[in-house]
C-alpha cells in the first residue's frame, strides 16, 4: 500500500480513526485511487466504475468495515458511487468520511453517493465525519445517503460536519418496510463564509416503521446553512424529527421542516429550535468557574458531541 | 466571611428608577447556615445574585474572605469559592449529568472525588438513580429532576459559601423531604462551609442558624429561629 504522508495520515485519522489498514475489511482511497483494498470473511469489497460494490453476507456477526477518502491534491474532483448490500440478519458498521486538505488556488471536490439495501432484520451502523483542511481554496463535499431498508431492518448513521467544509450540499433519503426503524444524527459546523445545505427524507412505508432524525449545527462567523427534514407517513408508523441550531456572530440558518401523513395512523412530530447559546447556560456554567469563552466551547462541544 | 456593606439595587430609566436593595449590609459567618426570607419582590433572589455576580450592584460593596468582589465577574468569585444554585436551572443539549458535575468537582479542592463512585453517591443523595449520570440534561427531564441535578451540581463544588435560590420551587412534596436531609448532611459532611438559603418553607427555616427577613429591599428581621418564627408567624395570622 501507498505509504501516507502526514497529512493525509492526519485526515484519515479525523475522518475514519484510522490511519493504518485496520484487521478487517476496507478500502482506502487517495486522491481518486484505491492505495488498499481487503475483503474479509464475510465483508467482499469489489471495484466498480468510480468506486465500490461492497456486499455484506447474511447473518454476519458484528463486523467492521472501513472504506474513508482523501484528497490532497489541490484541484482533485471526483464523483464515488458506492453501493452497499447488507444481507439479511447481518450486524456491521460502516466507517465512510472523507478528509479534504487544499493548499492551492483550484477547489477541490468530493461527490459520495452512497446506496444502502439493507436485508430482513439487519442492523447497519453508519458513520460518516467530514472535514477539510488547509490554507488553499475550496474544500466542497456533496454527500448523498441513501438507505433502503427491509423489514425489521435497523440503520443508525451518525453524519458529521466536523469542520473546515467550505461548502457542502448533504442529500440523505431513507425508505423503510414493515418494522424497519433509522435513526439519523447529524452534526454540523461551519464557519468564516461556509455554506451548508442538508436535505434529509424518510419514507415510512412499513406498518410500525420508526425514523428518529436529529439534526444539531453550530453556524459561526458569517456562515450560513439551510435545512429540510421531511417525514412522510404511508402505514401505522411514527416518525420524529428535531432541527436545533446554535448561532454565533453573523451565524445564519434557515430549517424547514415537513411532515405529510398520508396514513390515519401515522405519528409525526417535528421540533425546531434556532438561536444564540442562552444567558442562563453560560451563567450557570461560569457559577461552575469557567470563563464565558470556555463555558460557550464547552455548550458548543456538548451539542455537538 | 462575607460582608455585604451597604448594598444597593435599582433597575429603570432615572425617572422611573425602583429600587430592589436599599443599603442592605450584612455578615455571613464560616460555617454559618443562613435562611433568606421574605414576601415576594422583598429582594431575596436579587440579593443572591449579586453575591454571586449575576447582578452588579448600584451602590455598595462585597467582601469575600477579606478580598472585594464587588467588581469581579462570576467566574472569579466562583474560583474564590462561592456557588450557586440557580432557582430556574437551564437545559443542556448535548451535556449530560455527569458532564455537568464533573465541570463542577473539576480544578479545585471539593471533597468530591472524579470518580464515578463519587458521581453515583452524590446523584443518590439528590433522590436520582446512577442512570442520570449519562442523561442529557435535554428538555425529556422534568422540572423536579432538572432542579434535584442543579442542587446537585452546586453540592459538587463543595464551596466555602453556597447559596440556593428557592431550592424548593418546583419540586414534588417527597423532594422536599429529601432536601431537608440533604442539607442537614451537608452540614454535618462539611460543617465549615456556609450556606444561604433563599426560601419560604418553614422546615428549611427551622434548620438554620439565623433567619433574615427582607421587605422592600432591606432586613425587617433577623436572629435565631426561635426568636424570629414566631414574630413571622403572629405578623402572618
Amino acid at each position: 500500500m501507498k505509504t501516507l504522508d502526514q497529512i493525509e495520515k492526519e485526515l484519515m485519522q479525523t475522518v475514519a480513526g484510522v490511519h493504518e489498514p485496520p484487521a478487517g475489511a476496507y478500502n482506502f482511497r487517495v486522491n481518486g485511487k484505491s492505495i488498499g483494498r481487503q475483503s474479509s470473511k464475510y465483508i467482499d469489497v469489489q471495484p466498480q466504475e468510480n468506486g465500490l460494490i461492497i456486499t455484506i453476507a447474511p447473518n454476519t456477526p458484528d463486523e467492521v468495515v472501513h472504506i474513508p477518502v482523501i484528497i490532497s491534491r489541490s484541484g482533485h474532483k471526483e464523483v464515488v458511487i458506492n453501493d452497499f448490500y447488507i444481507g439479511d440478519n447481518a450486524d456491521v458498521t460502516i466507517v465512510a468520511g472523507c478528509g479534504i486538505y487544499n493548499c492551492g488556488a483550484r477547489d477541490s471536490v468530493h461527490d459520495g453517493v452512497h446506496t444502502f439495501h439493507i436485508g430482513k432484520n439487519a442492523k447497519v451502523r453508519y458513520i460518516e465525519k467530514h472535514y477539510g483542511a488547509g490554507p488553499g481554496a475550496g474544500k466542497i463535499l456533496n454527500p448523498v445517503s441513501k438507505f433502503y431498508l427491509e423489514k425489521g431492518a435497523y440503520a443508525e448513521a451518525e453524519l458529521e460536519q466536523i469542520r473546515g467544509v467550505d461548502s457542502t450540499n448533504r442529500i440523505t433519503e431513507a425508505e423503510l418496510k414493515d418494522g424497519a426503524k433509522i435513526l439519523i444524527r447529524e452534526k454540523m459546523l461551519t464557519q468564516g463564509k461556509q455554506y451548508a445545505k442538508s436535505h434529509i427524507e424518510t419514507i415510512l412505508n412499513g406498518k410500525d416503521s420508526v425514523a428518529d432524525i436529529v439534526s444539531r449545527s453550530v453556524a459561526t462567523d458569517e456562515s450560513r446553512q439551510e435545512f429540510t427534514l421531511h417525514v412522510e407517513g404511508n402505514n401505522l408508523c411514527r416518525g420524529h424529527s428535531e432541527c436545533d441550531a446554535i448561532l454565533q456572530d453573523h451565524g445564519t440558518v434557515l430549517a424547514t421542516p415537513s411532515l405529510d401523513a398520508k396514513h390515519v395512523d401515522a405519528q409525526l412530530i417535528h421540533e425546531a429550535a434556532i438561536g444564540k447559546i442562552a444567558g442562563d447556560q453560560l451563567n450557570k456554567l461560569m457559577t461552575l468557574g469557567l470563563t464565558g469563552q470556555q463555558a460557550e466551547s464547552q455548550i458548543i462541544n456538548g451539542f455537538l458531541k | 466571611m462575607l460582608q455585604v456593606k451597604n448594598l444597593s439595587f435599582s433597575v429603570g430609566p432615572a425617572r422611573k428608577r425602583s429600587t430592589i436593595l436599599n443599603n442592605l449590609s450584612l455578615n455571613i459567618k464560616p460555617g454559618e447556615f443562613v435562611v433568606i426570607t421574605g414576601p415576594n419582590g422583598s429582594g431575596k433572589s436579587t440579593l443572591a445574585k449579586l453575591i454571586m455576580g449575576l447582578e452588579k450592584a448600584t451602590d455598595g460593596q462585597i467582601v469575600f474572605n477579606k478580598q472585594n468582589v464587588t467588581d469581579k465577574d462570576i467566574t472569579e468569585r466562583a474560583k474564590l469559592g462561592i456557588a450557586f444554585a440557580f432557582q430556574q436551572p437551564p437545559h443542556f443539549k448535548g451535556l449530560t449529568v455527569k458532564d455537568l458535575l464533573q465541570i463542577s468537582a473539576t480544578g479545585h479542592e471539593t471533597f468530591l472525588e472524579d470518580t464515578e463512585t463519587d458521581y453515583k453517591k452524590l446523584i443518590e443523595t439528590v433522590g436520582l438513580d446512577e442512570s442520570y449520570l449519562e442523561r442529557e440534561i435535554n428538555n425529556t427531564l422534568s422540572g423536579g429532576e432538572l432542579k434535584r441535578i442543579e442542587i446537585a451540581s452546586a453540592l459538587a463544588r463543595g464551596a466555602e459559601l453556597t447559596i440556593f435560590d428557592e431550592p424548593e420551587a418546583g419540586i414534588d412534596i417527597w423532594s422536599f423531604e429529601k432536601l431537608v436531609q440533604i442539607f442537614k448532611k451537608f452540614r454535618e459532611k462539611a460543617p465549615k462551609r456556609s450556606l444561604i438559603i433563599i426560601s419560604h418553607q418553614q422546615r428549611l427555616i427551622r434548620q438554620a442558624d439565623r433567619i433574615i427577613v427582607l421587605r422592600d429591599g432591606q432586613i425587617a428581621l433577623e436572629g435565631h429561629p426561635d426568636k424570629v418564627l414566631p414574630k413571622l408567624q403572629e405578623e402572618n395570622a
